[in-house]
């Protein structure tokens, strides 16, 4: 029982234990004489409120009277001056009941949603001579080679050196996507090494590796408030000073008047009882506590489904999002070139490819890449003799004693060999061999296989509008908005374009909306690293494939670990979650505790109904703010 | 200059106070308490140097402490 409780919070465990003995005992020593049971009453609200009254008493001299404390003592220490002896001890016991499982379901909360988040590795292996030396992670200086066994977690970002695995990514993006490594493939840390040991040399410092940074991310998240943290706050600092001050008008006005205007007896005690409830009720912790930890645990749900919210105030704007605004190489599309057809070829395939790629053999360009991905076999410099690039049009290469030209239409015409024309969509590259048309191959980028599904998703949810921008050319700008059911398309745009468009859209949506509350919001959706500056001046911006790209953790509102489009409409539902149990306390919290102040001053509440909506309404609203934490069910 | 804090403190309205009373005192531009990580951003005024940091922190506990006696800043 006493596991996992902090010194403090034993203490005050059996403090109320002992309180809520002899609270019982009270109820049987009825029969007994007053002053044995005033004595039982004021021992059991010694244990029980004694560092209550204590820093009432403290905080009095500092000037706040509008302290929870003091006001509690008052309400307390008037009950039993009342006579009412059981009220007293009861509501200290209670409101004591209530700060001990704040303490505690806070405690827990952030343990589990800490714990959830907690991809930090806690240790590092370096080999030295045949051992296996743990260092702490943080010591470790950059191009250190570190070993990382099977079933361990990467701790550092790096590059393997040695030996072949299947990386597990899902403590990162939610999905346990297997990646496989070999011996230069670039590792972030927070992956779990599943098949096979790795040597890594590493890239970075622990403090500037991925886990690291995805931490602190989400730590700070908290200090980038929402609107309605605020408004909870604002609202916390009036709400005390405006209840006590009703407190005061019903003790006092009420018996005035009946005395002086209608001539009936005062009723003091009646009143000032009355008035007492009303300070149970004007602790505004159950508010206070329950809208940071709603949004915290939101966040931290999300970040389980690998999507990285940075504040409470992202969380809250992408709840509102209507216009989602995409780029589309990288992010829409996979960012990646890729052979999907062969045309009019004399001799098989393969034969093609491998002439095509040896004579793009030493090209840097995405097209040349490519090229020699699609021919699988190795590439035999000796075979080629020469090559020559003709300025953006293609290459003429000797290959095998063979003139091979591979290039577009221009280069076709130019070197006066007849082509054939192909309708496809997508970049055609033409071969010709020793002056004779040998076909043509035809490449995209091809689209992410969530993409139309993700676009569909987003209308689903409320989005109004989709619009991509693309600095690609017009044809290939239409075709995937066809294929992905997008109308609105603007291509071959420049960076600043893309800003100025988006800029233009939120002030139209602006003045459209002049004078209504919800503005609607726009989401830039783009790939981080040359979307920088859109993905910074839209309201929320949506980074994409964050995984081994910093700047796009440095731009982006949001992040979105892998790849994935369909996640953007998983973390509009994510926040639409957490809006709706923000609203929930929010509402919750300050309709019980207005009903039930309105109760006590028509005399129709009893003190019982005090304490729950003080301490009951706060357990309520912690346990709903919890909610949001399962993402998964989305 | 910009540094965080580790802090304890018990109730979410207490962490509020700390924050309002952290931004009252000399030498702080802007703090900010984050109740669920129980950590302090502080942001110093300019000007302020590393020396001087702890001397000032140390008025920011004691601020604090007027509004919740059993709060902790660790510095």
């Amino acid at each position: 029982m006493f596991k996992g409780m902090t010194r403090k919070q034993r203490k005050t465990l059996i403090r109320i234990l002992i309180g809520l003995v002899l609270f019982l005992s009270l109820h049987l020593a009825e029969e007994l004489p007053l002053p044995v049971q005033l004595t039982i009453c004021l021992i059991g609200y010694a244990v029980v409120g004694y560092d209550i009254v204590w820093k009432a008493v403290r905080n009095i001299g500092h000037g706040q009277i509008f302290d929870e404390n003091f006001l509690m003592v008052v309400a307390t220490a008037g009950a039993i001056v009342l006579g009412e002896f059981h009220e007293g001890v009861e509501v200290m016991l209670f409101y004591q009941i209530g700060e001990f499982f704040q303490s505690y379901a806070v405690g827990r909360s952030r343990k589990n949603i800490t714990q959830l988040m907690d991809i930090r590795p806690d240790c590092a292996y370096i080999e030295q001579g045949d051992e296996l030396v743990q260092v702490d992670p943080d010591e470790i200086p950059v191009g250190t080679v570190i070993t990382v066994r099977t079933g361990e977690k990467i701790p550092i970002d790096g590059v393997v050196v040695e030996g072949e695995s299947t990386l597990n990514t899902a403590a990162l993006t939610g999905e346990s996507m297997p990646r496989e490594v070999f011996p230069g493939s670039e590792v972030i840390s927070g992956c779990i090494n599943m098949t096979g040991p790795l040597k890594i040399r590493t890239t970075k410092e622990f403090g500037e590796s991925t886990v690291s940074k995805i931490l602190e991310l989400v730590e700070n998240s908290g200090f980038n408030k929402s609107n309605s943290e605020r408004f909870i706050t604002r609202f916390a600092r009036i709400y005390t000073p405006i209840v006590v001050f009703g407190a005061l008008i019903v003790a006092i006005i009420p018996p005035l008047v009946r005395m002086g205007l209608m001539g009936l007896a005062p009723e003091w005690n009646d009143w000032v009882f009355r008035a007492l409830t009303f300070l149970v009720i004007s602790c505004p912790c159950a508010l206070v506590i329950s809208i940071p930890l709603s949004f915290f645990a939101g966040i931290g749900g999300a970040s389980r489904s690998g999507i990285l919210i940075k504040g409470a105030n992202y969380l809250e704007s992408l709840s509102k999002t209507r216009q989602v605004v995409f780029d589309k190489t990288g992010t829409m599309t996979k960012g990646v070139f890729e052979v999907v057809a062969i045309h009019h070829a004399p001799v098989d395939d393969q034969k093609l490819l491998e002439l095509a790629a040896h004579a793009e053999a030493y090209s840097t360009h995405p097209i040349s890449e490519c090229l020699r991905r699609a021919y699988k076999g190795t590439i035999d410099t000796d075979r080629i003799e020469s090559i020559k690039e003709h300025g953006g049009h293609g290459i003429v290469a000797v290959i095998d004693d063979c003139t091979v030209i591979v290039g577009n239409e221009k280069l076709l015409k130019e070197q006066g060999i007849k082509g054939m024309f192909c309708h496809s969509h997508g970049t055609i590259v033409h071969v010709a061999v020793d002056g004779a048309y040998f076909g043509h191959i035809v490449i995209r980028d091809m689209l992410k296989p969530t993409s139309v599904q993700a676009v569909q998703a987003l209308h689903q949810n409320g989005v109004r509008e989709t619009v991509m921008l693309t600095g690609d050319r017009e044809e290939v700008a239409r075709e995937v908005a066809n294929e992905l059911g997008i109308t609105d398309v603007q291509s071959g745009l420049l960076p600043e374009d893309k800003v100025r468009i988006v800029e233009e859209m939120m002030a139209k949506t602006k003045e459209k909306e002049a004078g209504g509350k919800h503005r609607s919001i726009l989401a830039f959706v783009g790939d981080g690293i040359n979307d920088a500056p859109v993905l910074a001046r839209a309201d929320v911006g949506i980074a994409m494939g964050a995984l081994g790209a910093d700047a796009a953790i440095e731009a982006a509102d949001i992040v979105l670990m892998d790849d994935d489009p369909l996640k953007i409409a998983e973390a509009i539902r994510i926040s639409r979650k957490c809006m709706r149990i923000v609203r929930e306390n929010i509402v919750g919290a300050i309709g019980i505790k207005v009903l039930v102040l309105v109760l006590s001053a028509i005399g129709m509440a009893t003190m019982e109904l005090a304490i729950f909506a003080d301490v009951g309404v706060m357990i309520l609203a912690v346990l709903n703010a919890m909610r949001a934490l399962r993402v998964n069910s989305l | 200059m910009k540094k965080q804090y580790d802090i304890e403190v018990d109730c979410a309205n207490c962490a509020n106070k700390m924050e309002v009373a952290a931004n009252d005192t000399e030498g702080i531009k802007e703090a900010k308490v984050n109740f669920m990580t129980l950590k302090m951003n502080v942001e110093f005024e300019d000007g302020i140097e590393e020396k001087d940091t702890k001397k000032i922190m140390k008025t920011v506990l004691k601020n604090c402490r007027k509004f919740e006696p059993d709060c902790e800043i660790e510095f």
